[in-house]
């Protein structure tokens, strides 16, 4: 844990952008937080290629700071999301998503009122070439044109940077690692972590 | 001097927000409310006299915080 006033990072294998309210989602969520004196080195080392696990607020965050693609937006009927979803991986050439496969539907919780996910159609297009669109929302069988719960663009529920090394979500894969909390999918993804960096 | 900064929607983006507002004025019996677009406004006292230098920082100013023109236009008026 660093403090957000401070201007320097210890060596680490990891950052989490962990979810919460950050200045009570002033101006725009994430906005303030996005430019607080830690998040100067946190953008840093983003670029230089330490790995990046940004997490509801924290994908806020990540995308107002310009390290992902995109903007999250007040949810499409206006109202706070609390729940399971389901999720399709869209790829398994991750460091983040290596445990899945492709296509594999896991189910994992949502809490939040800004994540409908914005992006420009040019973005987006060369976001979908490069394989950097992450998870997208789906139905319990996987149906795309259901379960989308904020109108996000295309149901995107979490994309990468470029290099794949950030990873911004809304979904908490972290309330998910244990069967007593109500699933165990979102494991995979702390496993893969843990894989690749330990 | 004071300078006034507008922040918009920009087009194409849907706002949901600026659509219950409209419902609530057509409930409230102005049927005649078309679209409605909600923005932001936001009033600063610069410590500058030279409106060039101050349109250049408040253009900074907006592509750095106060808008996110992922999603936002701004508009920038000085004032005074």
């Amino acid at each position: 844990m660093v403090w957000h006033g401070d201007s320097d990072l210890p060596k680490v294998d990891l950052i989490v952008l962990p979810g919460g309210f950050s200045y009570g989602d002033y101006l725009r969520c994430g906005a303030m937080a996005a430019h607080s004196p830690v998040m100067r080195e946190v953008k840093a080392r983003a670029e230089k290629g330490v790995p990046v696990l940004a997490v509801c607020n924290g994908f806020q965050v990540a995308a107002e700071m310009g390290i992902v693609p995109g903007t999250l937006m007040r949810n499409a009927h206006l109202q706070f999301v609390c729940g399971d979803v389901h999720l399709t991986v869209e790829t398994s050439q991750s460091l983040f998503t290596n445990r899945y496969q492709q296509g594999q539907i896991i189910r994992v919780p949502v809490a939040h009122a800004e994540g409908n996910y914005f992006v420009d159609e040019d973005t987006f297009k060369r976001m979908e070439d490069r394989g950097q669109i992450a998870f997208r929302y789906c139905g319990h069988d996987g149906d795309l044109a259901s379960g989308n719960p904020n109108g996000s663009l295309r149901s995107i529920a979490g994309v990468f940077n470029e290099t794949k090394t950030v990873l911004g979500m809304m979904p908490h894969p972290e309330n998910a690692i244990e069967p007593r909390f109500g699933g165990t999918d979102g494991k995979g993804l702390f496993d893969a972590l843990a894989a690749a960096l330990v | 001097m004071k300078a006034r900064v507008h922040v918009t929607l920009k087009s194409g983006v849907l706002d949901p927000q600026g659509k219950a507002i409209g419902n609530a004025l057509h409930r409230l019996g102005f049927p005649e409310v078309g679209d409605v677009r909600q923005g932001k406004f936001i009033e600063l006292e610069l410590a500058e006299t030279d409106a060039n230098r101050a349109k250049t920082r408040l253009d900074e100013m907006c592509r750095k915080l106060l808008a996110n023109t992922v999603i936002e236009n701004y508009r920038i008026e000085l004032v005074g």
